[in-house]
């Protein structure tokens, strides 16, 4: 499922902006792909990230796979509750299995990123 | 079936000692003395020999059934090397004694053994000189990786990164990682295979080495390995031949020869040793000429008068990598198998490996989706049809139904760039018999994935546990079996 309002990169990553805030996480596809989440890495806060930066690291059953920053920034605030709780990535990617919230040092890497539409196209291609 | 600890029995023993009938002579400290006994299982000899048996039991090997696990060639180990390895004169040595005095005198077959190993491995391989220290493939590539930064160390130049392409095996990144490396990875192409195009485009002056598994982990040969070992030698890089899918090609092709400057060989596949369940394995590291002083330390030498010795005046060594020799009784049993098939046999090795799994790739290629298409070598990888990922049959449930039929899961989910990969590599040593049945079953679940796919869910249900939860044994880790 492809969450509609949010934009996306080829990393299978989604961004929510509100105001000069991105808030990251990996869609349902990714999470789909990994099956089974048993580990994040998260960043740390204040950590400074260029665009396409591996800034966490999400781990499954079936593989570990880096989760790359969509846009440049600084990180604001991190999801703490996934180190407990892994599983909130598989049950709720877009809500409550956000990764963390980025400040942005430059929204207009923004057009770099695909709307929902352009993401389910590429998604399409993909298969 | 119980755990032991849960058949044991309070008092129960199986070797009581006699009673005391001097005094006690020994005071240790009471804050070393434990305040309540180990919680141990209190069981009879009869009842432990009993457990144990009944585990060996639900063993599952190559002894037992076919082991299709691709990338890991899990081949029969012919018993005559078993034989050879528990003979009293090589099981029994002490691994200090050549390096006493006069000792190197008592342990001239063992030496003998290693230094015509270094020998064998340089012709099959086509390279100068090899250390039998590594314990396993990825200790290999780290002390490929070490030789290859004392190399570059030793000509001053400024390198940074390690080239490998996103089929290679996990083990490639983290060892170039732990050697001190960035790794850049390069996409595989259309083709399922690394194109010199990309190696290019990927390429800089900072660029140490590649490395490479060819076949690569698709099982697919790279035609323009040669062209890609100059583009790497263009900027004074290494190239890496990382040797697990040696036996494809052993007795065909040499690394050495494509243009490779470094390899490891995975004695425990290609060379038919023991193995799973970690070990132990053996990661021999083979280097052309202008590398061999970097070599680890001790190396064993041919003395004139015919007699073998350890030396360690190598100044330009990295040193040990491991204690003494490597895994002694796997060098042996590998030297023993390549001795009892010689030139020609090794040749047939890889001709059966590839035509089994050419085989097996053409009777399921119609029922199962085939990643890349055209001869493979020694393995292939599947994926479920879309049809069966419909209807919930993933590559796990494939894997599970397997078990149920009498035969080990291949290897599922790698390589990671095939979705929902299957990877099957059947080895030299089956009979076309054997694989006949393995087609027969892989045909019956592809056909029950459509028909029933509850079943193919479910599965395995004849084996003592179905599914263990791995998402809890992942999340939640737990070694310790005494609470």
């Amino acid at each position: 499922m492809v969450k509609e309002g949010l934009l996306y990169t080829k990393e299978h990553e989604w961004v929510r902006v509100e105001g000069d805030s991105a808030t990251v996480g990996i869609s349902d596809h990714a999470q789909e792909m990994l099956g089974d989440v048993t580990f994040v890495e998260l960043p740390e806060a204040n950590a400074s990230f260029a665009q396409n930066d591996p800034m966490a690291v999400v781990e499954s059953s079936k593989a570990a796979s880096d989760v790359y920053c969509p846009i440049s920034g600084t990180v604001m605030e991190v999801n703490s509750p996934l180190e407990d709780a892994p599983e909130l990535i598989n049950e709720s990617c877009y809500e409550q299995g956000w990764i963390c919230k980025v400040q942005m040092a430059n929204p207009q890497e923004l057009d770099t990123l695909m709307n929902a539409e352009a993401y389910g196209q590429f998604l399409a291609e993909q298969s | 079936m119980k755990l032991v600890f849960e058949k044991s029995v309070p008092s129960r023993k199986a070797f009581r000692m006699g009673p005391r009938d001097v005094p006690s002579s020994v005071s240790i400290d009471e804050s070393l003395l434990r305040k309540k006994p180990a919680d141990l299982p209190e069981l009879s000899e009869l009842d432990v020999v009993r457990h144990f048996t009944e585990l060996s039991r639900r063993n599952f090997g190559v002894d037992t059934n076919f082991y299709p696990l691709g990338s890991c060639t899990m081949k029969y180990n012919p018993k005559v090397n078993e034989r050879i390895a528990s003979y009293p004169g090589f099981a029994h040595l002490h691994p200090l004694l050549p390096q006493l005095r006069m000792g190197g005198m008592l342990t001239q077959g063992a030496l003998r053994v290693l230094y015509e190993m270094d020998r064998f491995l340089c012709e099959i391989a086509g390279m100068d000189g090899f250390t039998m220290q590594p314990m396993a493939g990825a200790h290999g590539e780290l002390t490929g990786l070490m030789i290859m930064a004392a190399y570059h160390r030793s000509k001053g130049t400024q390198k940074k990164y390690i080239l490998a392409p996103d089929s290679a095996h996990g083990t490639n990144p983290s060892s170039a990682a732990i050697a001190g490396y960035e790794v850049i990875s390069v996409p595989t192409g259309n083709r399922g295979i690394l194109e010199p195009e990309e190696v290019r485009r990927h390429l800089n002056p900072e660029v140490a080495g590649l490395m490479l598994t060819c076949p690569n982990t698709l099982g697919l040969f790279n035609p323009h390995i040669a062209e890609i070992c100059e583009l790497i030698h263009g900027v004074d890089g290494l190239a890496y031949y990382d040797g697990a899918n040696l036996n494809a090609i052993v007795g065909q092709a040499r690394p050495g020869d494509f243009g490779f400057d470094i390899i490891h060989i995975n004695l425990h596949k290609t060379f038919s040793t023991p193995h799973g369940g970690g070990g132990p394995g053996a990661g021999p590291v083979g280097v052309r000429a202008d590398l061999v002083d970097f070599l680890p330390v001790s190396v064993v030498v041919k003395r004139d008068d015919g007699t073998y010795a350890l030396e360690y005046d190598r100044p330009h060594s990295i040193g040990y990598v491991a204690p003494f020799y490597g895994n002694f009784g796997i060098i042996l049993r590998a030297y023993v198998y390549i001795l009892m098939l010689g030139k020609e046999g090794l040749k047939r090795v890889s001709q059966n490996a590839v035509l089994n799994a050419n085989y097996l790739k053409e009777k399921l290629k119609d029922h199962y989706d085939l990643a890349f298409d055209g001869v493979c070598k020694h393995e292939c990888v599947f994926s479920p049809t879309q049809a069966m990922l419909d209807n919930d049959v993933h590559a796990l449930n494939i894997a599970k139904s397997l078990i149920d039929r009498g035969f080990h899961p291949p290897t599922i989910y790698f390589p990671s760039i095939v979705r929902e990969a299957i990877m099957i590599e059947p080895t030299e040593t089956e009979s076309k018999e054997t694989l006949d049945r393995f087609i027969a079953a892989m045909i019956e679940i592809a056909e029950l994935a459509l028909s029933d796919p509850q079943q193919i869910r479910d599965a395995p249900v004849t084996t003592p546990v179905s599914r263990p939860n791995e998402t809890i044994a992942a999340r939640v880790l737990d070694i310790a079996s005494i609470a």
